[in-house]
């Protein structure tokens, strides 16, 4: 397949998809049990950018970063506070006089903003904590996350985030095409970036620090690059996340919420971008969706169904976990990424893989076993 | 052209070395041969500021490098090919040639090291888009060594580029040494098969427990009696 070819294959691809989304959107009523598919496909993406921007810093530079919760958290009350519109504020800010600050920007500029405020704390708290490594830089950077947290809810600065309460009536998009696009082209550019040579450099980090340091490659500065580019997306995520939750509250942006993004990278693959977007998709899909029955009680005829009950999704949430770790730790892309061919092969290939799907298991490890030969 | 006068370095408590002068003459291939521990690697490492050094000098062209951080030392034209090959094992072959460039910005040249670095190690060319982890350990010592030419240095220190591999492939990476150092690259060469290097080194040094216990030519240090009974065997 030439380049040409695979462009405009790829261009009609997702031209074909916004209008699919476009068209549904307009037939499909709000009520109807389908719309649960804009709630998909509008937080699937939002949560693809974010895990996108995660992969970034730990699956192409090698960094266990938690702190992806923090930076949303920033980047969705920058977002909140610049667009609650001035006569609104007196209502949000109810406990804080109306708050302090008494204008309203408009919604891409803020967007902008989140981003950029997010990408500032990530630069400041990157000083210190990008010293640190593995599991060092873990703990760090989710105990500034927490931190971060904290500070948004502390009373005093409430005039500006209104304590810990809720943040609301700040401007929202109307159609689903929105996080869609928005998030695609943030996608993209972190692509252009993984591809860049800079990509390249991060790459090498991840391989071997020492070797990446002979080659002149200052670590410190790449590391705190890829740290902040990805707080600066996680930011815009926040931001987006907002917009889809209509109200906001820093208590929800708590280390639970970093490890979701963890679990969708891991799922996806670390150090695959189509991993971590197909894995976002899946995760969200199951989670408000195909696997809310689990947290339903349910019953076939008298007999109650046993394990069914409030909370049981999250047990299943953690067995899926443990289960690919175990059995597939490479998750469902590796580090391979998506192309064309590479969809041919696979559907070429999909009558044998389902014959030896059993086998499976059994394949990975013997390989596995001969690497390490 | 590199000039290092009484350099120490501390590894905590331990005096890794311990004044250690050498001097590394433009063009030639200049040979670093000791037990293990002696301090060689120590030696290379400090020289690219990858270890920081305790005491001492090091010049290069008559400029004071010894505080220089490695970017700067890369900048300037010298580079190091680490101790067991230290290649990206994830990134293709030709990712990680690129990656030995990445200091530079002239593309058209980059472009011209790169056909040069094939030109070296045809086997590179044949497996440009493979992974580097997939290659077979004398591929991937050439292609270590090809990452490091590809920053076009003046300087290029190896460590034990012979390390693993088997007798005749070490053969034609003396042979490359050798070839590399006629394209006008002066070599600094760590080796534990102190033979092969004494036999294309202009001048060698010996290093024992962080001092500098013998020096002089190649072929000097070859008929030395101490070193026969030493390194080589005899």
């Amino acid at each position: 397949m030439t380049k040409q070819k695979k462009w405009l294959l790829s261009c009609i691809a997702i031209a074909a998809f916004l209008a699919i989304v476009y068209v549904l959107e307009a037939t499909i009523p709000k009520s109807s049990q389908w719309s649960m598919l804009f709630t998909v496909l509008e937080k699937g993406s939002i949560y693809a950018l974010v895990a996108v921007s995660m992969n970034l810093v730990n699956g192409f530079t090698g960094l266990f970063s938690l702190g992806q919760a923090g930076f949303m958290l920033i980047g969705a009350y920058s977002y909140a506070i610049f667009t609650i519109p001035v006569a609104q504020r007196a209502a949000v800010y109810q406990y804080f006089d109306g708050g302090l600050i008494q204008f309203t920007l408009p919604v891409f500029v803020s967007i902008l903003i989140a981003g950029i405020v997010a990408a500032v704390f990530a630069f400041l708290i990157g000083l210190p904590v990008l010293r640190l490594k593995s599991d060092y830089l873990a703990i760090a950077t989710l105990g500034f996350a927490e931190i971060i947290r904290a500070i948004f809810q502390w009373n005093t600065l409430g005039p500006i985030t209104n304590g810990s309460n809720l943040l609301r009536k700040f401007a929202t998009y109307q159609s689903a095409l929105f996080p869609i696009i928005a998030c695609g082209i943030c996608i993209a550019i972190i692509c252009l970036l993984i591809n860049s040579s800079y990509g390249r450099a991060f790459k090498a980090i991840r391989e071997d620090e020492i070797a990446a340091e002979a080659m002149g490659i200052n670590l410190f500065k790449h590391k705190q690059m890829s740290f902040v580019i990805s707080s600066f997306f996680a930011g815009i995520g926040g931001a987006l996340l907002a917009m889809f939750q209509t109200t906001i509250q820093a208590s929800a942006f708590k280390a639970a919420m970093t490890y979701e993004f963890l679990l969708i990278v891991v799922i996806g693959g670390m150090g695959s971008v189509t991993g971590s977007i197909i894995a976002s998709y899946l995760f969200i899909a199951c989670r408000e969706w195909w696997l809310r029955f689990l947290d339903s009680e349910a019953y076939i005829g008298d007999f109650k169904v046993p394990l069914l009950r409030a909370g049981f999704r999250n047990v299943v949430f953690a067995i899926i976990i443990m289960v690919i770790v175990l059995f597939y730790r490479q998750g469902i892309m590796g580090t391979r990424e998506f192309s064309w061919e590479g969809l041919l092969r696979w559907f070429r290939n999909l009558p044998k893989n389902i014959k030896n799907l059993p086998n499976m298991f059994k394949r990975k490890r013997k390989k596995e076993a001969q690497i390490n030969e | 052209m590199l000039k290092i006068e009484n350099l120490n370095v501390h590894y905590g408590g331990i005096h890794a070395l311990r004044g250690v002068n050498m001097h590394i003459e433009e063009g030639k291939i200049i040979s670093l041969i000791g037990a293990n521990g002696a301090g060689k690697s120590t030696t290379l490492k400090s020289i690219m500021g990858l270890v920081s050094k305790s005491d001492g000098k090091v010049l290069y062209k008559g400029q004071d490098i010894t505080k220089s951080q490695t970017i700067d030392i890369v900048k300037r034209g010298i580079a190091l090919t680490p101790e067991g090959r230290k290649v990206f094992p994830d990134l293709t072959v030709k990712e990680n040639l690129l990656l030995g460039a990445y200091l530079r910005k002239d593309k058209q040249g980059i472009k011209e090291d790169l056909d040069m670095v094939y030109g070296l190690f045809p086997r590179l060319l044949e497996r440009e888009w493979q992974i580097a982890a997939t290659l077979s350990g004398g591929e991937q010592q050439m292609l270590a060594v090809g990452r490091s030419l590809m920053s076009r240095p003046q300087l290029l220190m190896m460590d034990e580029p012979s390390l693993g591999l088997a007798p005749i492939i070490v053969k034609s990476i003396f042979e490359i040494i050798k070839e590399i150092n006629r394209k006008g690259v002066s070599v600094l060469l760590i080796e534990q098969n102190a033979k092969a290097a004494l036999e294309i080194s202009d001048y060698a040094y010996v290093l024992e427990t962080g001092i500098v216990v013998l020096e002089g030519t190649g072929k000097e240090l070859i008929t030395n009696d101490e070193v026969r009974k030493a390194y080589l065997g005899a």
